[in-house]
């Protein structure tokens, strides 16, 4: 990990070849929370090792200075007005790296569930008669739109993946998100299955990274961050029907929350 | 400087995107606005056909900073709707994660959003270098306040335990009797903080408007029934008053029928409706407001703080809202400690959900870190949800902040200030108010003018 200051008003090599140069980091949102940015803000024991290493140059939830040469651009938050599609095109443009933080950038998250109604039905409900002035698309995550390098799924994100993907980009190590299911996790935590005690969890499907928080809080996997794999999904419903009795409707509602589904194909 | 155009496109420094737009002509103000430029969310419309019991976990993803208090108005309004009394423990439970909220969410706007002005400086991070000690002091607190969230709900951002009837996991003692010895041991932080702000100069507005806040004063609710139950600066629970009631109206109004109250319309320079009130075009919610109508029930800690940074009731600067944050950070802090203690005495438990006794509307009210913020839901009798209102607090306060912009142009011109210093003033102003959009831009229910 390269520790050599380098001061911010030095020109640098605008492809970064430099290894003595800091990463320039920027954080951006699109439609949503803006936890996943925050999450970052909550890395407290980590936060100043972290500016010793990366360079934040434009953030505008936290900082005034907004410059727009950027290495690495993690961005929040999902697709979902013609003013997102320009801004994300824009970001594309400037950040070599683009990375989807959170299940709004990565899946559409939340926002999806106003493309299970119609336009003028969603938008008039909120604005009444004056709905056209607040122009709105379907929800989507940015892959939709643009090349996405890499995506930390999650609602919110983990903030510790966020730091290993950082370790990996200082490092110049590849980074891969978990290849299993929460449950693998939520095992190993020696939690109770939650189906033991009559609750349906989508944790046999989920892509695991988030230590099964929910679970472990007593509360079923909703799914944030993203179905594993068809196979996954395939093998979760035999698991479901057969052992457990699961009605599939139940299941597909929750797998609509965050838009889990959005990379797979539903049964 | 009789003609200054002031155009800025995405106010730095605060929770989502918003403009301020400013014209004078030969020195008087030919337009101003706040423009929200939000995307549009839609919380209300997708709420609709969902079940009653996941209302908290979708709400809750309507802002990542004050994740805690949409849960809270949510459960609690669900619960209004189904005929759910949840237990004492999981009401002390609910009022500790709102104490960790407003700790997390006021030190996170005075040092990291607000601090950085009077230090003359773009972002926290120049000063990770030249105040360090500063900067190590805000992390402490804010991974304290975090952390009282975390232990009790799971996490801070999108809690996890915390559901209609009740939490799905309680915190072993020992979790509880950590986060004691740490906040005691934060006292001395907080000290810091309270002698930081005391010396900087937070700007002069004086404008007289109404504030508004949940209140559980004896005086304020005498109609109110005595339960018996020990008053206290309300957060979690109260009447909705004004420091504009009078004799007529003295005891405040039940959260139940806040629509006597707040009045929305849509403006298109913004995709979060603005609010007014029966009694003033304007009006404002948070920190300050809570503060002019409830300060006697703070801790005296908070009082003596308010004492130390020269802040007394009524207040009618605006940019004082920092300093009642602050305040009421003492406030939380130390109310935490003792609710934890009482929370030990009592013992916990784990406890099944209390289930539904019916369907129908319910209304649920909180103060959170912004302000008064209001969550209704009508529920069918098949338990999914039909109808949905949510008045959030940066929206109450949005025609406020105009208002208190517009006073506030013309002294900056008669103080000969030029265009950058102008603008600096006027973002401080919002900023002051600690206004979170994602939040503000979906209400519903529009009341044309």
């Amino acid at each position: 990990m390269n520790t050599q200051h380098r001061d911010n008003s030095e020109p640098r090599a605008s492809t970064c070849a430099n290894t003595t140069a800091k990463p320039r980091i920027a954080i951006f949102s699109l439609t949503g929370c803006e936890g996943c940015s925050l999450a970052i803000l909550e890395l407290e024991d980590q936060l100043l090792d972290l500016l010793g290493h990366v360079d934040i140059v434009n953030f505008r939830e936290g900082m005034t200075e907004r410059e727009w040469d950027i290495d690495i651009g993690f961005v929040d938050g999902a697709v979902s007005t013609p003013e997102d599609e320009k801004e994300i095109r824009h970001l594309r443009e400037h950040c070599k790296t683009l990375v989807a933080i959170g299940a709004c950038a990565c899946l559409g998250g939340i926002n999806t569930l106003k493309n299970h109604q119609t336009p003028e039905d969603y938008r008039r409900y909120v604005y009444g008669e004056r709905f056209a002035w607040f122009p709105t698309t379907d929800a989507r995550p940015i892959s939709a739109v643009v090349k996405v390098d890499y995506e930390l799924p999650g609602c919110p994100m983990n903030k510790f993946e966020f730091l290993r993907f950082v370790q990996c980009a200082l490092a110049g190590r590849a980074f891969r998100l978990p290849d299993y299911a929460v449950c693998v996790e939520c095992k190993k935590l020696g939690n109770v299955c939650l189906y033991e005690k009559g609750i349906v969890c989508l944790g046999p499907m989920i892509r695991a990274g988030c230590d099964a928080i929910c679970p472990t809080f007593g509360s079923k996997c909703e799914g944030c961050r993203g179905v594993l794999s068809d196979e996954a999904l395939r093998a979760a419903r035999i698991n479901m029907q057969e052992q457990y009795d699961v009605p599939i409707d139940e299941v597909l509602r929750d797998l609509r929350l965050y838009g889990a589904y959005q990379k797979a194909e539903l049964p | 400087m009789r003609n200054v155009t002031i155009d800025v496109k995405h106010v730095t420094r605060i929770e989502g995107h918003g403009n301020i737009r400013v014209r004078v002509r030969d020195a008087e103000i030919t337009s101003l606005q706040l423009a929200i430029v939000e995307s549009p969310r839609f919380f209300e419309s997708f709420l609709r056909g969902r079940r009653w019991d996941e209302a908290p976990h979708i709400t809750c993803r309507i802002c990542g900073i004050c994740s805690v208090g949409h849960t809270t108005a949510s459960v609690k309004a669900v619960e209004a709707a189904c005929g759910i009394d949840v237990t004492d423990q999981t009401v002390l439970l609910r009022k500790l994660m709102l104490f960790g909220e407003h700790i997390q969410s006021h030190v996170l706007h005075l040092y990291f959003l607000a601090v950085p002005d009077f230090f003359g400086v773009g972002s926290v991070i120049p000063l990770a270098k030249s105040h360090p000690e500063v900067v190590k002091r805000a992390l402490r607190m804010k991974k304290l306040a975090n952390d009282v969230c975390g232990v009790v709900g799971g996490r801070h951002i999108h809690p996890i335990a915390m559901h209609v009837g009740g939490f799905s996991h309680v915190p072993p003692p020992e979790a509880l009797i950590d986060l004691k010895r740490r906040l005691e041991t934060a006292r001395a932080d907080v000290a810091e903080t309270v002698s930081l702000f005391s010396t900087l100069q937070v700007p002069v507005l004086h404008r007289e408007t109404e504030y508004v806040a949940l209140s559980d004063l004896p005086d304020k609710a005498s109609k109110h029934e005595d339960t018996g139950a020990r008053r206290e600066y309300a957060l979690y629970d109260g009447r909705i008053v004004s420091t504009m009631d009078d004799e007529s109206n003295g005891a405040g109004i039940d959260p139940q029928d806040y629509r006597q109250r707040v009045i929305e319309s849509v403006v298109e320079h913004s995709s979060a409706k603005h609010c007014r009130s029966p009694n003033a075009p304007s009006y404002a919610v948070g920190a300050l407001a809570r503060f002019n109508n409830n300060h006697v029930q703070l801790h005296p800690a908070a009082q003596k703080a308010a004492a130390d940074l020269g802040l007394a009731a009524p207040c009618n600067n605006p940019f004082h809202n920092n300093t009642a944050q602050l305040v009421e950070t003492v406030h939380c802090m130390e109310s935490a400690i003792e609710l934890i203690d009482l929370i030990l005495a009592r013992g916990l438990h784990a406890e099944p959900p209390v289930q539904p006794t019916k369907f129908g509307r319910g209304v649920g009210a909180a103060e959170v870190p912004r302000g008064l913020l209001f969550h209704e839901y009508t529920i069918g009798d098949d338990g999914h949800i039909t109808d949905v209102n949510l008045i959030i607090p940066t929206g109450q306060n949005l025609a406020n902040i105009e208002a208190d912009l517009r006073a506030l142009v013309p002294k900056l011109l008669d103080a000969g200030l030029g265009k950058e210093e102008m603008t600096l003033k006027l973002e401080m102003l919002v900023r002051a108010y600690d206004p979170c959009i994602s939040c503000a831009t979906h209400f519903l229910d529009v009341s044309w003018e």
